[in-house]
């Protein structure tokens, strides 16, 4: 983030350093500004990771005193199945709900980038499921997803489609709350990606069609290039979101039918705060943390190699 | 895209009989309006909604100050340390809420503070968010430096120039904070659903879900307190989605 930040000129303070009682003051100035926030991540942040490190080597039921048990946690989930169907679960719904959604996103955007009326309201309406409860939003969609009566299958029937029984159908559950998450989740990348396009240039687009561009290629030479700062900040922050997507899962199917829904955070969850085994759940935690961070730091050190005007030191 | 709130809308105006019906009619006849006196007998409305604000309010000005001391501190002052501990927040931004969850959990269980509000305002409000406080330094560092190096040779001091120069100058991005402050905390459903218990602390996320489980078939109803939760949002939204949209917008351009 913040590659394309340009650098700023230091405080005013800098010039005056090096007396000791001016030093001493700031220190404490500055702090002072700091301290809430410091001791939030001290609390929130910082000892938790240290927690989650003590009880990735223990068994915990919450209330007895936690018992060292070694690697015992990482070897028990080797060993479970459900572990890697869920963590499987994860990967399929963030590897397909990301991309699908970046590209619709994108496309949309395009689509709305024209001076016409009615652009500002289109906007509102994509943005409206983005302002809806995830919670109603998933009720809405299990009764439309509803297989004898619902929306959709009312839809299909027009055309001489059967449709299957989404949410209790083991193929198609995940697909039906994968639509769900993007319908709710469109519109905000849409509109970062919209403010992107509006912030091209006219010059640039009319040098290229002078240049004998056309639409496709203006598109392909000038704007995604231009816009891919804007795409690697969706992508980045959608992927970290997604792999914790939890709401519309616990919602929708309650992870079923048979698992074929339930991601890994919804196991932890249940691990955790269903079966008590906190030692457990913490670990698979601390599994998913790894995969979170492996992803995101695979995506800064490739993305030199595409973002346009990337720079690894912001 | 609006579908699906006209057929929740349709649905919630349905007789029982008439949502059992293939193909669905899309105007209901007879307009069953008792649906939403029924719902809202299961789904106590104003409380949930007291009980979503007492917690959304205090966070929404508690993040404000908190995350624009914050990024005051990191983008306008110099002290020792500044710069690493701006490395530690910008790792935490990485961090997900789903790994601090359980060990946050026994340190809440551990004071005592589950079923309780407590666990949903301090944190957040603590804690600042460190993509607010990464918007604020962003947006502070842009503003020109002539302004409170004036006010200092007067001998005002950082609390001053933070509280009447440089925020009265931070609208924009105040009002994006607040904005996606307001969101998290109204959405937020694992939160409530971890800490709290009685049916009278409930939020509207978790008190529409816990509907959910007491009605889980009778659509008609599900529709009706789904419309009940999401029609003031969405009015709210229509009036001020103009800071809605320059929020977003904002972000997303100080994000990249």
């Amino acid at each position: 983030m913040a590659a394309s930040a340009p650098a700023f000129p230091q405080g005013p303070v800098a010039s005056r350093g090096g007396m000791t009682g001016r030093r001493r003051r700031n220190l404490i100035a500055g702090y002072a500004f700091l301290i809430p926030n410091l001791l939030g991540v001290l609390a929130f942040s910082l000892f938790p990771i240290a927690t989650t490190i003590y009880l990735t080597f223990h068994e915990w039921n919450l209330s007895d005193t936690p018992v060292f048990n070694g690697l015992q946690n990482f070897v028990l989930m080797a060993g479970d199945s459900l572990f890697w169907k869920t963590l499987g679960n994860t990967f399929y719904y963030t590897f397909v709900a990301v991309p699908v959604a970046v590209f619709l996103a994108f496309w949309l955007a395009l689509l709305l980038d024209r001076k016409m009326r009615g652009v500002l309201s289109f906007r509102v309406i994509y943005f409206l499921p983005h302002v809806t409860l995830t919670v109603a939003a998933s009720i809405i969609w299990a009764w439309i997803f509803q297989a004898e009566f619902g929306l959709i299958n009312w839809a299909l029937s027009k055309i001489n489609v059967d449709g299957p029984y989404w949410l209790t159908d083991s193929r198609w559950a995940m697909i039906s709350i994968i639509i769900m998450s993007n319908w709710k989740g469109i519109g905000y990348a849409m509109l970062i990606f919209l403010a992107g396009l509006q912030g091209i240039p006219a010059e640039l687009l009319d040098a290229a069609t002078v240049d004998g561009a056309n639409g496709w290629r203006r598109l392909r030479h000038v704007k995604v290039p231009l816009l891919t700062p804007t795409i690697f900040f969706i992508l980045t922050t959608s992927f970290i979101g997604a792999f914790q997507a939890f709401d519309q899962f616990m919602i929708m199917t309650n992870g079923g039918p048979a698992f074929a829904t339930t991601p890994l955070v919804l196991y932890i969850y249940r691990n955790g705060f269903a079966y008590f085994k906190m030692g457990y759940a913490t670990s698979m935690a601390a599994i998913l943390f790894l995969c979170i961070l492996a992803i995101t730091l695979f995506q800064w050190s490739v993305a030199r190699r595409w973002v346009y005007g990337f720079d690894m030191d912001n | 895209m609006i579908l699906p709130f006209l057929w929740m809308i349709s649905s919630s105006l349905k007789t029982r009989s008439q949502v059992w019906v293939f193909p669905p009619d899309w105007i209901p006849d007879p307009v069953q309006w008792y649906n939403y006196v029924e719902a809202l007998s299961g789904l106590p409305f104003h409380v949930y909604t007291f009980n979503t604000l007492r917690i959304t309010i205090p966070v929404l000005l508690g993040t404000l100050l908190t995350a624009s001391m914050c990024g005051y501190g990191f983008a306008r002052m110099r002290f020792p340390g500044r710069d690493t501990l701006f490395m530690v927040f910008l790792s935490v931004l990485m961090l997900p809420a789903i790994v601090t969850m359980i060990p946050v959990f026994v340190m809440f269980t551990h004071l005592g503070w589950v079923n309780t509000l407590k666990p949903l305002i301090i944190p957040p409000i603590l804690g600042g968010g460190p993509f607010n406080v990464f918007l604020f330094r962003q947006f502070f560092r842009t503003i020109p430096n002539e302004l409170s190096d004036a006010a200092r040779m007067d001998g005002c001091g950082d609390l001053y120039i933070y509280w009447r120069i440089i925020l009265p100058l931070s609208r924009p991005v105040l009002a994006t904070v607040a904005i996606f402050t307001f969101l998290a905390n109204w959405n937020d459903f694992i939160g409530p659903l971890l800490y709290l218990q009685s049916d009278s602390k409930r939020t509207i996320a978790l008190g529409l879900a816990t509907f959910l489980g007491l009605y889980s078939t009778n659509w008609e109803l599900l529709m009706a307190a789904a419309t009940t939760v999401t029609i003031p949002a969405l009015i709210l939204f229509l009036f001020c989605q103009r800071y809605f949209v320059e929020g977003v917008v904002l972000t997303g351009l100080q994000g990249v």
